[in-house]
This record gives C-alpha cells, sequence and structure tokens, in this order.
C-alpha cells in the first residue's frame, strides 16, 4: 500500500542515477565571517535507496539537505537531478521540482498551526493545481496510509508530536515524491514515536521509495541500507549495511 | 505563472485567520479616507459658496463713482468734486466699442413703500433695463425685470428685492400688484430670484427695489447719476476700458486722464481673478493635504504588510518547500493590501458621504450665517473617484514591495525563520 504509482522508484537520469551530486560546496557569509559548510561533497542516489545521512552537529547534513531539496543553492558544484542541472533551473521550475519530485520531514514538523491537518496535507496539490475531488481522495487515502482519519480536521496543535510527524508525512507524499528527504524527523520525538516513524520509513522503502534520512541516532541509522558519515562538510565515509 | 483561483483561495484562508486584524487595519483606512472626503467636501462647498456669492453682484463688471480731483488740471484747482449726468452711458457706450453693456444708477435711501398697512423705509434704486443683467437680478418665473418700453414711457413699475418682497407681501405673489413708492402707485413687475451675494455697495440687493431710471428723475428730480455699472466685452480688456473711460469722462469734465481719483472705480473682475488664484491655492492645498493623508495611509498599510510578512515568514518558507510559485506567495499578500485599502476606502467615502448629507441635512434646517458662508459641504464624486485610485494604488505598492522580499529569500533561510 505505500508503493509508488509509477513503481520504479522514480525516473533516474541517463546513467541510472536518480541524484549526482559533484564538488558541492556551499560557503555562508555571514558579515564577516565565511562559514564553509560544504567541502566538496560527491554523491550519487539511485531510486528505492534508503540512506542514513550521519554525522556530529554542524557537519553539515541540514545544508546537504537544503541543497538537494531545492530549498538553497550551492555555492560551487553540480547538482543532477534526473539527469538535469539544477543551476539552471528558473525560480518556478524548482518550485515545481520541489512540488513533484521531493517531500520533506523536518526535524520541528513544520506545519502550519492555524489550518487543519487535512488542509496541511492538502496544500501540495494545491501548488501541484490537482483537481478538487481527485485532491480530497487523494488526501483521505494518505490519512489513511499514516492511520489518522479520524484527526483530519484537528489543528497540529491538537495533535500529538508523532501524529503531527505523520501528518508531514503524509504530506510528504502527497504528489508522489522521487525522494523523501527527512531532516532528523525523530528529533523531537519521544522514543516510542520515533520508532512508529523509523518504521512507517521502512514500509514506504518496500513499498519502492527512495528516502535519504538524517539522524543523530546509532539504531535508527542501522537500519536503512547505506549509510553516508559527513564531517566538517566533507563525505568521510559511505558504506553499504 | 500567476494562478488567480489559486491566490483567491490562499487570500480566502488569510482572511479566515487573521479577520481581526485585517478588520482593524480597514477600519484606519477608512478613517483617514472619512477625513479626506470631509476635507475636500468642505473645500469644494467653500469654494461653490463663494463662487456663487461672488457671482450675486455680477459678474465681470466695474462699478463707477463721481470722486474728486486729485491734480489740478486745465485751470481748475485739486479737490474739484465731479458729477454723472444721466446721459454719461451713452457717451461712454458711443466713445468705448469695448463696453458691451452699461446703466446709469440713482439711489434714493429710505423711501417710503406702502402695502396695504405695511409701510417700510427701503433703498430704491433707478437703473436702465440692462441693469438686471449686469447686476443679477433674475426674475422669479411668472415675472419680469425692467424693460426699454418701462424706460421709454416713464412706466411706475417696479420690481422688488426677494426679501423686501416677503416683508411687503409675505407668502402672496406680488406680480401684478399694487405698491405706494412715496405715495405714487407703482405695479409690482417682478421679484429677483434668491441669490447668495458677497460683494454690495449700498446694502444687499434682496432688500432694496428697483424702478425705471426715467421714472425715478421724473418722481424725484435728481440731476445726476450716483453711480454707472459697466461691463467689458472682453474681461482680459478691463485695464483697457478703465483707462478709455477716464479718457473720455476727463475730455467731457476737463480732469486729467491719469488722474486716479476723479473716478472712483470698483474692478470685481480683478477681485474674481484675485479670488480665483485665492481658491485655487485652497485647492492645491486641500489636495496636497488629501494626498499626504493617503500616503501616509499607504506607508500604514505598507508598514503592516512588512510586519505581516515578516511573522509569517516561516509559513512561506513552508510553502515554498511544498511547491508555492513565487506568484502564489506574492499574490494573497498584493490582493490583502488592494483589498485593506480599497474596502477601507470604500467605507470612508460612504460614510463621509453620510456624513455630508447629514451636515447639509442640518444646514437646510438651521439658520446661521456662519453655517451659510462655510456653504454646504458638497461630495464631489470626481474626487471620491480619485481618492480611490489612488488608495488602489497605494494598496498595490503597499502590498508589491513587502511581498516581494517575502518571496525573494531562498525557502531554506524562510525555514530557520522562527
Ligand atoms: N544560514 C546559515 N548561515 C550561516 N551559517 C550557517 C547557516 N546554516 C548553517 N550554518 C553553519 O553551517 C554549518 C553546517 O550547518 P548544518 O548544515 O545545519 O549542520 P548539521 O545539520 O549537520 O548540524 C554549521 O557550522 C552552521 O553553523
Ligand atoms: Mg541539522
Amino acid at each position: 500500500m505505500f508503493a509508488r504509482k509509477n513503481g520504479n522508484g522514480g525516473a533516474a537520469g541517463t546513467n541510472g542515477f536518480l541524484i549526482e551530486l559533484a564538488g558541492i560546496r556551499k560557503v555562508y557569509r555571514t558579515g564577516a565571517l565565511d562559514v564553509e559548510a560544504l567541502r566538496g561533497i560527491d554523491l550519487a542516489v539511485r531510486g528505492n535507496e534508503f540512506i542514513a545521512v550521519v554525522g556530529p552537529s554542524g557537519s553539515g547534513k541540514s545544508t546537504l539537505m537544503n541543497i538537494l531539496g531545492c530549498l538553497d543553492t550551492p555555492t560551487e558544484g553540480s547538482y543532477l537531478l534526473r539527469g538535469e542541472e539544477v543551476a539552471r533551473f528558473s525560480p518556478d521550475r524548482l518550485a515545481e521540482t520541489r512540488n513533484r519530485h521531493v517531500g520533506f520531514v523536518f526535524q520541528n514538523f513544520n506545519l502550519l498551526p492555524q489550518i487543519t491537518a487535512y488542509e496541511n496535507v492538502e496544500m501540495p496539490l494545491l501548488f501541484r493545481g490537482t483537481g478538487a475531488r481527485e485532491r480530497r481522495e487523494r488526501v483521505e487515502r494518505l490519512f489513511e496510509q499514516v492511520a489518522l482519519l479520524d484527526r483530519m480536521k484537528h489543528r497540529p496543535t491538537e495533535l500529538s508530536g508523532g501524529q503531527m510527524q505523520r501528518v508531514a508525512i503524509a504530506r510528504a507524499l502527497a504528489c508522489d515524491p522521487d525522494i523523501i528527504l527527512a531532516d532528523e524527523p525523530t528529533g523531537n520525538l519521544d522514543s516510542g514515536s520515533g520508532r512508529d516513524i523509523v518504521h512507517l520509513f521502512e514500509e514506504l522503502w518496500t513499498g519502492g521509495r527512495t528516502i535519504l534520512l538524517i539522524t543523530h541516532d546509532e539504531s535508527i541509522a542501522k537500519r536503512t541500507r547505506r549509510i553516508v558519515q559527513l564531517q566538517d562538510g566533507k563525505v568521510v565515509s559511505d558504506e553499504m549495511t | 505563472m500567476i494562478r488567480p483561483l489559486l491566490i483567491a483561495r490562499l487570500f480566502r484562508r488569510s482572511v479566515r485567520i487573521q479577520r481581526k486584524r485585517m478588520t482593524l487595519t480597514i477600519m484606519a483606512v477608512a478613517w483617514g479616507t472619512i477625513a479626506i472626503v470631509l476635507l475636500l467636501s468642505f473645500g469644494e462647498g467653500l469654494k461653490r459658496s463663494m463662487d456663487t456669492g461672488r457671482k450675486g453682484l455680477g459678474s465681470g463688471i466695474l462699478v463707477l463713482w463721481p470722486g474728486q480731483t486729485e491734480k489740478a488740471y486745465a485751470g481748475f484747482p485739486q479737490g474739484r468734486s465731479l458729477h454723472f449726468l444721466p446721459e454719461d452711458p451713452r457717451l461712454l457706450e458711443k466713445s468705448i466699442p469695448e463696453i458691451e453693456a452699461i446703466s446709469g444708477e440713482m439711489i434714493r435711501w429710505g423711501t417710503q413703500l406702502v402695502v396695504g398697512r405695511t409701510v417700510l423705509n427701503k433703498k430704491l434704486t433707478g437703473v436702465e433695463p440692462i441693469f438686471g443683467d449686469l447686476r443679477a437680478h433674475v426674475p422669479e418665473p411668472g415675472g419680469r425685470f425692467l424693460n426699454e418700453l418701462d424706460q421709454r414711457q416713464k412706466r411706475r413699475v417696479i420690481f422688488l428685492g426677494t426679501e423686501l418682497k416677503k416683508d411687503l407681501f409675505g407668502e402672496e405673489p406680488a406680480e401684478g400688484k399694487r405698491v405706494l413708492v412715496n405715495g405714487a402707485p407703482f405695479t409690482v413687475v417682478g421679484v429677483m430670484r434668491e441669490k447668495r451675494q458677497m460683494g454690495m455697495y449700498g446694502g444687499p440687493d434682496e432688500d432694496h427695489a428697483a424702478i425705471p431710471l426715467s421714472t425715478f428723475q421724473a418722481l424725484f428730480g435728481d440731476p445726476y447719476l450716483d453711480d454707472m455699472v459697466v461691463k467689458p466685452r472682453d474681461p482680459n480688456r478691463a485695464e483697457h476700458v478703465k483707462r478709455r473711460i477716464n479718457e473720455v469722462l476727463g475730455a467731457k469734465y476737463r480732469f486729467d486722464p491719469e488722474d486716479s481719483r476723479a473716478v472712483r472705480v470698483w474692478d470685481t473682475i480683478e477681485n474674481a481673478r484675485t479670488f480665483l488664484k485665492v481658491m485655487f491655492g485652497i485647492e492645491i492645498f486641500l489636495g496636497i493635504i488629501g494626498g499626504l493623508t493617503l500616503l501616509i495611509g499607504g506607508i500604514g498599510v505598507a508598514n503592516i504588510m512588512y510586519a505581516v510578512v515578516k511573522q509569517r515568514t516561516q509559513a512561506i518558507g513552508v510553502q515554498m518547500a511544498l511547491g508555492a510559485f513565487r506568484s502564489d506567495v506574492m499574490g494573497p499578500i498584493v490582493l490583502e493590501a488592494v483589498v485593506i485599502t480599497c474596502v477601507g476606502g470604500a467605507v470612508g467615502i460612504a460614510a463621509g458621504w453620510g456624513i455630508v448629507q447629514g451636515l447639509g441635512f442640518v444646514q437646510g434646517h438651521v439658520e446661521s450665517p456662519a453655517m451659510e458662508f462655510i456653504g454646504r459641504p458638497t461630495f464631489s464624486l470626481p474626487i471620491a473617484g480619485v481618492t480611490v485610485l489612488i488608495l488602489g494604488m497605494t494598496g498595490l505598492l503597499a502590498g508589491y514591495f513587502p511581498s516581494r522580499r517575502a518571496a525573494s529569500v531562498q525557502p531554506a533561510e524562510a525555514l530557520r525563520h522562527e
């Protein structure tokens, strides 16, 4: 039930990679001080991979995720998404890419507090231009998938942390993305809810999805298929488990 | 790419979320608009009041009085008093082609007027028929001003000022009725239509009566005119006409044409010019105040929108992460600012209009010279239109710049904003 509609784990680039990073650098200019958050990242991701990105705080994990999700632009380097150079995308094309090809899950959920859970999940479909009926069917299916049908009309503030993160996952899945980027999704949850969320990701992966999970937690990292370790903005190890 | 339906949907959602703040902002805009509408309405009312009042005397005329020479001339000493003769208007008319119309006038104060048991002592003036046009003596329907036949046949006919007629006849129609003037029976041929008169010499026209100049002479035997009323064909040639009058009369009465005291002149044309300049100045002044008020309102709205955008930064980041186009982010914000200013403006204009109508109603029912002078505040549709237009533009700008700022940051940066 978590299978992607088109099943192949996302249309990959010409050489079979969904994502290819080469020599990615990111420098934050904050006043007098320049922070080099990424110092030359090379990374390739295929469809239906389940990857954990680990590393100490400040090693550049979130920065990497922002670039992968087209939320930020690298200072240097090449990023091919489905074989296309992202640097050449217009702002609208970037928006469209975020909408159709990437699903985000954040540590702090980033649900809009003033609208209902249903409306939060519906949001990406609105931006996609999906018709009202299809939208409703799809949102209801998603709530069924994350087992929150009875909470659809609730405000995020009326939900528990685990429930909020499941709503966020439903939202990430709304437009059937090629890859799900999750930045410490269990960081704000108690261990029980955290386990549920990880379990949900495992199910999504077996359903054919590609997932990149940033985490501090060794035990969570071990449950993925590939662990990429960052340190000081560099990949220091990249191993299959 | 702009998606109006989506923008409208997001806008409605944001209205739902922050109804109270929007209502308050709308009220603030409405308040400012009321102030502008009232300001401009009073300005317009004052202008119209002064404009009609000014025209009450008659437009584009010169009034001439005989004076005293200030220079010795041709063997005559200085300080000699002049007199106008009844045939002088004909002389001026004939000698100065730039004169369109001219009438002599003789005045008697405290002339006894009797109707039934009512006895009044009022100003009586003897004039030529053209005086009616020159000095805005417009008859009420059913009556007329004095005419050529009256003048030629020295008819005993009389034209009554508005108030004087009321004093003599009350609400009854006066046309065709009798009035005894110093004991001689006269027939009323017309009553002056009510007018507002600011400029005057010898009291308001509404309080006097006019009879043919010929009849006046026959009745009282006065040898001299008290004044002459002259209308130049072209108001811009008034200076020339004044000089020619001095030349013609100077030649006849032997005074220096350069003598500025021999003939005293009231130039209403010059007064009117000054008046229009002052009025124009007042209008510009009010316009600037109104414009500044709008500008301040616009800056206020823009400020609020900046605050709103700042407060929503994270939400905007979330929307962008979920695939919102720049226009999806900017559209609802611009729409919000435009709706706030337009609804606020509409409410303000409607309320301002209501207040203006209310004031007009009160004024119509209270007799107060001050009120009358202020003039009835007049709601002017073009002004309202311009106000709405400026407000709409202001809203557009007040929404555009904050929203552009919101949409121009990287989503990652917006998301970091708490
Ligand atoms: N917006 C920013 N401006 C300036 N410096 C930043 C910004 N975001 C991250 N950094 C810096 O870049 C480095 C990497 O940060 P980040 O990617 O958040 O690390 P991680 O997610 O692994 O903890 C850190 O030193 C952090 O302080
Ligand atoms: Mg981080």
